[in-house]
């Protein structure tokens, strides 16, 4: 009798190019990048962590509401977003902001979406993409239907999707990946395998060995990558989206990271479910860390060049934050005609109750 | 007797169960080391072991249902939803599977579970974890669904659901968690379920309320004494069953009636407590009954989060209307 989990780690090996040191070692596999494209890479992971510092002190200051810390995972947040086209579809969960940015929505939007005002979530033109869903799993059912919806509409592009370790227990999970599979549309899974949901280790979660075998069942391709590892996740996210528009269906992907910080700023408290051995194992592995010694092995990067970004990033976020501040204030009224196209009756009234009171 | 806050007390109702019964388990999303995202399980597993109190993957209609699957070996399960925001992924698990169980089984089978959920607004929290979502669960017939205004309440209360034989949702109201501490025996000690308590009397009008609401209603109370109204205050404690006797003796002393509930106008138990009060006590109202309630959107984005709540000066608006008809 054969075992079907004999071996099954050997299959989902972790996928790496670069390694820790900042080296190649895996020459093969090496995406095709122009030195400017390398040097843009950099530029947004050194911008995406300085805002992610910011948008910390802004929240402990009061000036921003909810917030899901994003250092460390930025190999796997913008490797996958790097490989995609304008009209990619991206569907991402709340610690995915970052995608979103780079995918064009302005930073004033993001900051309203964590202070909790609707225009956070209004999409500008052409930004494809839902704002980001709390409810874990919800987007991987969704994903699959806006992938099957391209598919039939044949057009050459590819809905995106993420959740973390955690999100592959929902059973949306499953739903979304065996749907994508049934249809062959071209859908990514992305699961971002940051070794924690909230407090609960990934193997505590699943028994499953990966997160990416967990594509075999739905009968899709699946791959383990190194996900501080950003040429890694962009070749990977480049193969799934070319398959993915030539019929071949969807991929799971799942990246292997770590979040530095909090699960989110309300309280979380890391002491209490990890220990500074595993911070310090996971911070050597840094995605920016490892990316800058090999940029500067090819002269393509240095300090200064790193203190402009970061003085950029810090003058666009003031910039940022200042707009934020200037938009109107949000009113129960505003609420009340989001609700449907036509407003029924009982709405109607409402709003002009909420209205005499706005106005008093 | 110690002064607690209410996440005290109900940590406290569930070490009383734990230690009284071996059945009980207390299991959930983060609820074993990490002690939940409130510290409501805070220090329960190191107390009573990975085998009574522990973290479950991350899926709610998995909690639920393997509470089914639990209860039919002898356990008597306390699920936590981690926000019941996120209820919704465990709906046919808890309405279509768990409710139903006793009344498919021809009376043959019980569903001892008691799925504990943080919710209520005012705490700014993302999309989907503040929403009074009571009336989902009120509607289904087999549930019963307990609203603690506070810490006294929520142990007694808490502790009768463990011990009750049919499915309990208890929702605990997140601002109700550290506002404010009460009294409470180090003991155990039951609260009956379907039993309203008269937090204030008075005269002139009747104000039902639970969970946090009860608290602005007794502050629009103090409000209205100054002008001469004295209002009677009940918490219902049980949003299903309802207890419409106790409103009713009210009702026939104040003949005036507000309805109060954080929920959305077309959602809670105002509408089902109303029509039922106005069917048993028509003749002795002298107004309408009239309900306070949120708009009918979704829950509010954080930012116009207060001003969207209901709170104790539509209720000082709604009572006046009912004096004055
Ligand atoms: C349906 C649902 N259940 C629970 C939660 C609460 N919650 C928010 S994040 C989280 C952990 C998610 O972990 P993971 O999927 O690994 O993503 P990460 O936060 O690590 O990026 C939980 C339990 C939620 N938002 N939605
Ligand atoms: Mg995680």
């Amino acid at each position: 009798m054969k075992r079907s989990l004999e071996n099954i780690e050997e299959q989902f090996e972790t996928f790496q190019i670069l390694n820790e040191e900042g080296k190649i070692v895996n020459e093969d596999a090496m995406p095709e990048l122009s030195d400017e494209d390398l040097k843009e890479i950099m530029y947004r992971m050194v911008y995406t962590r300085i805002l992610d510092q910011r948008s910390i002190a802004l929240n402990r200051q009061g000036r921003l509401g909810f917030y899901a810390p994003t250092a460390g995972q930025e190999a796997s947040q913008l490797g996958t977003q790097f490989a995609l086209e304008k009209e990619d579809f991206i569907l991402p969960g709340y610690r995915d902001v970052p995608q979103l940015i780079w995918h064009g929505l302005p930073l004033y939007q993001a900051f309203l979406f964590s202070r909790g005002h609707y225009h956070g979530n209004q999409m500008p033109e052409g930004v494809n993409a839902f704002s980001p869903q709390i409810i874990i799993g919800a987007q991987y059912t969704q994903a699959a239907g806006v992938a099957l919806g391209m598919k039939k509409r044949d057009k050459k592009a590819v809905a995106i999707t993420y959740t973390g370790d955690g999100g592959t227990s929902q059973g949306d999970f499953y739903e979304g990946i065996n749907f994508a599979g049934a249809y062959q549309a071209p859908a990514i899974f992305v699961v971002q395998n940051n070794q924690f949901a909230i407090s609960v280790p990934v193997e505590q979660q699943t028994a499953a060995k990966t997160l990416a075998q967990k594509a075999v069942a739905a009968g899709i391709e699946g791959i383990q990558v190194d996900g501080m590892d950003i040429l890694a996740v962009y070749a990977a996210t480049k193969d799934a989206r070319e398959r993915a528009v030539n019929g071949e269906g969807p991929t799971l992907i799942e990246t292997l990271t770590y979040r530095y910080g909090p699960h989110t700023m309300a309280g979380d408290d890391p002491t209490r479910y990890r220990t500074e051995d595993m911070d310090s194992e996971w911070e050597k592995k840094d995605p920016i860390v490892r990316f800058r010694k090999f940029l500067e092995e090819k002269g393509l990067w240095t300090e200064e060049e790193e203190n402009e970004v970061i003085e950029k990033a810090k003058e666009e976020i003031k910039a940022a934050i200042k707009k934020t501040d200037e938009q109107p204030k949000q009113k129960v009224s505003d609420l009340i005609s989001n609700m449907y196209e036509e407003l029924p009756a009982h709405l109607q009234e409402q709003m002009e109750e909420y209205k005499a009171k706005e106005s008093k | 007797m110690a002064q607690m806050t209410m996440i005290q007390a109900i940590t406290d109702a569930l070490r009383v169960e734990l230690k009284n019964d071996e059945n009980v388990l207390v299991y959930g999303e983060d609820v074993g080391q990490n002690g939940g995202v409130f510290r409501a399980t805070e220090g329960l597993q190191d107390e009573f072991g990975e085998d009574r109190v522990f973290d479950t993957p991350l899926a709610e209609s998995g909690i639920a249902g393997i509470s089914i699957g639990l209860a039919t070996q002898g356990f008597r399960p306390v699920p936590e939803i981690q926000f019941f925001g996120f209820v919704y992924e465990a709906m046919d698990a808890i309405n279509g599977q768990m409710a139903r169980l006793r009344y498919r089984s021809g009376n043959t089978v019980s569903m001892p579970v008691t799925i504990r959920s943080p919710f209520g607004g005012g705490v700014h929290t993302p999309e989907l974890h503040a929403d009074s979502l009571e009336g989902l669960i009120t509607q289904q017939p087999g549930m019963k669904v307990v609203i603690p205004s506070g810490p006294y309440d929520a142990k007694g209360l808490l502790i009768q659901s463990i011990r009750d034989n049919d499915p309990v949702v208890f929702l605990e109201h997140m601002k109700l968690y550290r506002s404010f501490r009460e009294e409470v025996p180090e003991d155990d000690y039951t609260i009956d379920l379907g039993k309203a308590n008269v937090v204030r009397e008075g005269n002139d009008v009747t104000l039902v309320a639970y969970g946090a609401m009860v608290h602005s209603a007794l502050k629009a109370a103090e409000d209205l004494e100054k002008d001469g109204i004295d209002a009677e205050v009940i918490d219902l404690r049980t949003v299903m069953p309802v207890d419409f006797d106790t409103i009713i003796e009210s009702v026939e002393k104040t003949n005036r009636m507000v309805m109060v509930q954080e929920a959305q106008r077309q959602a809670g138990i105002a509408s089902y407590v109303v029509s039922n009060v106005q069917e048993r006590a028509i003749l002795h109202l002298e107004a309408p009954i009239l309900t306070v309630a949120a708009p009918d959107t979704v829950y509010a984005f954080t930012q116009a989060e207060e001003v969207w709540l209901p709170n104790y000066n539509d209720i000082i608006e709604k009572v006046n209307k009912v004096i004055n008809f």
